[in-house]
């Protein structure tokens, strides 16, 4: 048996363009949507399968607002069990402050009975990009923490986790109950299916309140890059273009072989 | 003083981010009335790393030894950070925004209560001490205050040119040999094995990059590119939305997370440019870009373009290489 606690975060898709809202404190996703962040997708995934493969159960957590559920739904429908929602403002809670909030939450379900073998994480979120909510995480919890994996499986109460690294192909091995956090790349996401979307609406999600007053991301403001200004030559539309085309690939030198 | 985590290459030298964030310290030391600036390095440190060091401004080089560190665990390496920390009085922490200098200042972060700035640009004033980040993969950029001490940050690739300092350091070696705690030994690296063939060492080495993204269509419509790729000598390179469809290998995606190329020309057919692709591409000296889109960012930021699409231009370009070459 392994339980799995995997913790995703609510973050404004930005594979188009960003907008800032009016107070600059964080991005608008109002326009281009919202979703969970890619390592998280992965480390979904691998809840799912760590889970699948030694029983137990894949729970996810988020901090978000409200509307955060629709990430918790996704990972229901792709493998999780459980869920549970710290609902507040992310806005006001900086790393440390989630560190501490997702630690309360595994306290009091440990105390409950609901051990954590595994915790899974993104090795840093799309939006803040703070790359240290897994290992403070951990140091609340006085856990080891395995950082920026793409591989990880449990067996006989320890984790192996490895990925491409610094070093060459490297690989850690850690007793449960452990942190990891997760870069993408070493599984593909599932897509949800029709009869694990329907399951995934049916499970009662436990909703909380933060456990303390966050101290905040020590956030000034948010600003975007000033524009940089368009000097393209326009070589010409369609087909037609060719011949000015391969005239430039003849300056560059690129060519000639 | 300020203690900058150094990271060396397979030769034993300071990589390259490293030696921005040397040259990156200085100006914060310039700043600040001088401050010094002390390296901290892992395991062997070469005559030739000291005397790279030194040309770069660095007063001490903390080696740090020992059994603990002969591979590699990210809380033994913060634990050897504070104990040069305790030995010396240091106002600033910092480290190039690698994976590893990532994670070793979150864990001297964690350890001391601190916070953690990840990716700086800029830094602002000292007093109070505010740094630019980056964030949202590079399209938004936070101004964040560091108001404890030591003020811990790592900085961002190319946020500065690496540079020697006009009048350089002693360099002179401190050794240490930390006591490290058995807690911070659990979670180490316990066996690395040469990284398999790096299939896209050709694309970063690239001196030309045929790109391909969404407007490729499908797995089979890659037949035009892989044909210009082939007469221009070069590599292929995609964006994120190409391997995640499958249409091709990862090794081949260029991005944020992806390979980074810096060939001579880069030639993107149908990538609109969303940021997490222009990570990866924007060191490209020359960009011509093939989209049917005239305002999309791959277009406005390209040296060169041509308005139309891939499956129409790609064959006529390489139709008049043809041709030109007598075939």
């Amino acid at each position: 048996m392994t339980n799995v606690l995997v913790c995703v975060k609510r973050v404004p898709d930005a594979s188009s363009e960003v907008v800032l809202t009016a107070d600059g404190q964080s991005v608008d996703g109002r326009f281009a949507g919202f979703t969970m962040s890619t390592h998280e997708e992965c480390a979904v995934e691998l809840a799912a399968l760590v889970t699948a493969a030694g029983g137990g159960e894949a729970t996810a957590l988020t901090l978000g607002d409200a509307e955060a559920v629709e990430q918790l739904r996704a990972a229901l429908a792709v493998g999780c069990t459980a869920a549970t929602h710290v609902v507040a403002d992310p806005q006001r809670f900086g790393p440390a402050d989630v560190a501490r909030e997702i630690a309360a939450v595994v306290r009091d379900h440990e105390a409950a009975g609901r051990s954590y073998d595994l915790i899974l994480l993104g090795n840093d979120a799309a939006d803040s990009g703070d790359f240290q909510v897994g290992i403070r995480l951990a140091y609340e919890l006085g856990r080891p923490v395995v950082n920026g994996v793409t591989h990880v499986s449990v067996a006989d109460g320890v984790v192996t986790a490895s990925g491409a690294g610094t070093d060459g192909y490297e690989t850690y091995r850690v007793p449960v109950p452990a942190v990891v956090t997760i870069l993408e790349g070493g599984v593909e996401p599932r897509y949800p299916t029709v009869p694990g979307r329907m399951k995934a609406k049916k499970v009662a999600i436990e909703e909380r309140t933060p456990a303390g007053e966050p101290t905040g991301p020590n956030r000034v403001k948010l600003a975007l890059p000033p524009p940089v200004p368009s000097n393209v030559q326009i070589l010409g539309k369609g087909a037609d273009a060719a011949p000015a085309v391969v005239d430039v690939l003849e300056e560059l030198g690129v060519l000639s072989r | 003083m300020i203690v900058v985590l150094v990271e060396k290459g397979p030769d034993g030298l300071a990589v390259e981010v490293s030696r921005e964030t040397v040259t990156f310290a200085r100006s914060l030391s310039e700043a600040g009335g001088g401050v010094a600036i002390d390296a901290v390095v892992v395991g062997e440190v070469s005559d030739a790393l000291r005397e790279q060091l030194a040309a770069y401004g660095v007063r001490d080089v903390h080696r740090l030894g020992g059994e603990a560190y002969d591979s590699f665990a990210g809380a033994a390496w913060a634990a050897g950070i504070e104990s040069v920390l305790a030995a010396t009085t240091t106002v600033v922490v910092m480290a190039a925004g690698t994976p590893r200098g990532n994670e070793v200042l979150a864990h001297v972060a964690a350890r001391r209560g601190v916070e953690m700035a990840a990716n700086v640009l800029t830094f602002g004033g000292l007093s109070p001490f505010v740094v630019t980040r980056q964030v949202v993969g590079g399209q938004a950029l936070e101004e964040m205050r560091l108001g404890n001490r030591p003020a811990i940050f790592t900085v961002a690739g190319h946020a500065v040119e690496a540079a020697p300092a006009a009048t350089p350091g002693a360099a002179t070696l401190v050794e240490h040999a930390p006591d490290v705690a058995a807690a911070d030994l659990i979670a180490r690296v316990v066996s690395s094995e040469e990284p398999e063939p790096d299939l896209s060492g050709d694309l970063k080495s690239a001196k030309v990059v045929v790109g391909a993204g969404r407007g490729a269509g499908s797995a089979e419509g890659f037949a035009d590119l892989v044909e210009l790729t082939e007469l221009v000598g070069g590599s292929m390179g995609v964006s994120r939305v190409v391997t995640s469809l499958g249409w091709r290998p990862h090794h081949e995606q260029v991005g944020q997370t992806g390979s980074r190329i810096s060939p001579d020309l880069y030639i993107p057919c149908g990538i609109s440019g969303a940021i997490q692709h222009w990570a990866g591409c924007s060191s490209a000296k020359a960009i011509l870009a093939i989209n049917t889109d005239a305002d999309a960012p791959m277009v406005t930021k390209a040296t060169y373009a041509v308005i139309g699409d891939l499956h129409e231009v790609v064959p006529a370009i390489n139709a008049e290489i043809r041709r030109r070459r007598g075939e």
